[in-house]
């Protein structure tokens, strides 16, 4: 069976339009893409940075915007000796260029055009994608009910937090300090945080470190969710 | 042309003949998966070959456990970008499980457990390219790197080495996989970085 050959992807210019600082060690770079294609919640991009003696790296990020013409915010936490994310948190200036292609990713996207009832669960970074969705579906004015919870390790590390507080539906779990008055204990999720399984079932996504992802995933199979409809993004190390 | 991003120096500078163009190299095994890693006991698991013809070759566990293993030490890559080298693992070549398979079929689609699929050209499995793999670095598989056992095809992309395996078809056309089906390349070369269809 001949198979239409698929255009590849093009390297896209990108300028910083505009950063913001989200906490101590994260930054949203807001990027105007020359001929950006558009995008769905979830999706992510290739960023390739190419010094002046021509080496070059390439790394992934998610897209923590709702489509918006040609431009694109990402969240870049920094990491300990990140070679990429040290640079895009603390060194890249308003103006400057960077390469980068996508969007990339088909399978833990939201459609703006889903009524399903949704189940969003991030650990740390991982809420990043998950933003996007919220995002796109208020600007979609969708009525599809959505539920995020979100587990962070303290206040300071919350991204997004004043945009969160005016959503409905948002859970915030600490696990290593929790603002005073908070009535939960910080500690890792457990089953008690999750919502009690009911049908119809919510389309889930879980997005977070590898071990966050396992336990989370884990705990909704336990409950009775369904494999099914647990869409997953994991990151960072193993453990191994 | 490549843009340069001004201040841009980056720090790590493996430009070895053993990095693929646009990897870099970690030092820990990250984990990528769609869904929630299957729940498989090797009482559970089987391995099944189903020619184009029909006709069914399987494995129990104890049945692939008595095969002889080999034990390749590879380098693995990522689409996601990291690359790991020298990784130490203990499986059964797909030569070993093909020898007694006839067929005339041109690809392969991997099936898993959870549902998972990949596509390769049966070649690509062949000649000591390929194994189903049990053992990682001395221990056990682990759950989240596709235990009980997982498809290893190092010289392709790390998503084409299903984790969870369960069995393959084999087809005279070819048939896309799960990711090659959401726009990830069907072939999968690190060295050609085909990374998405069309590359």
């Amino acid at each position: 069976m001949p198979r239409v050959r698929a255009k590849p992807l093009p390297w896209r210019v990108a300028h910083l339009a505009d950063a913001r600082e989200e906490t101590a060690t994260a930054r949203t770079l807001v990027l105007q893409v020359d001929g950006w294609p558009g995008h769905l919640p979830g999706q992510h991009v290739d960023v390739r940075l190419t010094a002046e003696d021509g080496y070059s790296t390439q790394r992934s990020y998610s897209i923590a915007s709702a489509a918006d013409g040609e431009t694109i915010e990402l969240t870049v936490q920094l990491l300990p000796d990140g070679e990429v994310s040290s640079f895009l948190v603390q060194d890249y200036k308003i103006g400057d260029p960077i390469e980068l292609r996508g969007p990339v990713g088909g399978w833990f996207v939201w459609n703006p055009d889903d009524t399903q009832r949704v189940l969003l669960i991030g650990g740390g970074s991982g809420v990043v994608p998950l933003m996007s969705m919220v995002r796109a579906r208020r600007y979609a004015g969708s009525d599809a009910p959505f539920r995020l919870l979100y587990s962070a390790r303290t206040p300071a590390d919350v991204l997004y937090r004043d945009e969160l507080s005016r959503e409905d539906d948002i859970t915030l779990i600490y696990t290593r300090a929790a603002p005073t008055g908070f009535v939960r204990p910080p500690a890792r999720l457990t089953r008690l945080d999750l919502p009690l399984m009911v049908r119809p079932q919510p389309r889930i996504y879980v997005c977070g470190p590898t071990g966050f992802v396992e336990a989370v995933s884990g705990l909704l199979i336990d409950l009775g969710y369904d494999a099914m409809n647990i869409r997953t993004e994991r990151f960072g190390p193993s453990g191994v | 042309m490549a843009i340069v991003t001004p201040g841009f120096r980056g720090r790590r500078r493996e430009m070895s003949d053993r990095l693929p163009p646009g990897q870099y190299l970690v030092d820990d095994f990250p984990v990528l998966s769609a869904g929630p890693t299957p729940r498989v006991t090797t009482n559970d698991w089987s391995f099944t070959i189903t020619a184009e013809t029909g006709e069914k070759h399987e494995w129990s566990w104890s049945g692939m456990r008595a095969l002889p293993a080999e034990t390749p030490v590879v380098d693995l890559h990522c689409v996601t970008k990291w690359s790991k080298f020298n990784t130490r693992w203990e499986g059964v070549s797909l030569d070993t499980l093909l020898a007694d398979v006839e067929t005339t079929a041109d690809y392969a689609l991997v099936h898993s457990y959870g549902g998972y699929t990949t596509n390769l050209p049966l070649e690509d499995l062949q000649d000591g390219k390929a194994w189903i793999a049990f053992r990682y670095d001395g221990d056990d598989l682990e759950p989240e790197h596709g235990g009980p056992a997982r498809l290893l095809v190092p010289h392709l992309y790390l998503w084409k080495s299903a984790k969870w395996v369960r069995g393959m078809q084999l087809l005279h056309t070819e048939e896309l996989g799960f990711w090659e089906t959401l726009g990830y390349h069907e072939y999968g070369d690190p060295w050609r970085e085909q990374r998405y269809s069309g590359d």
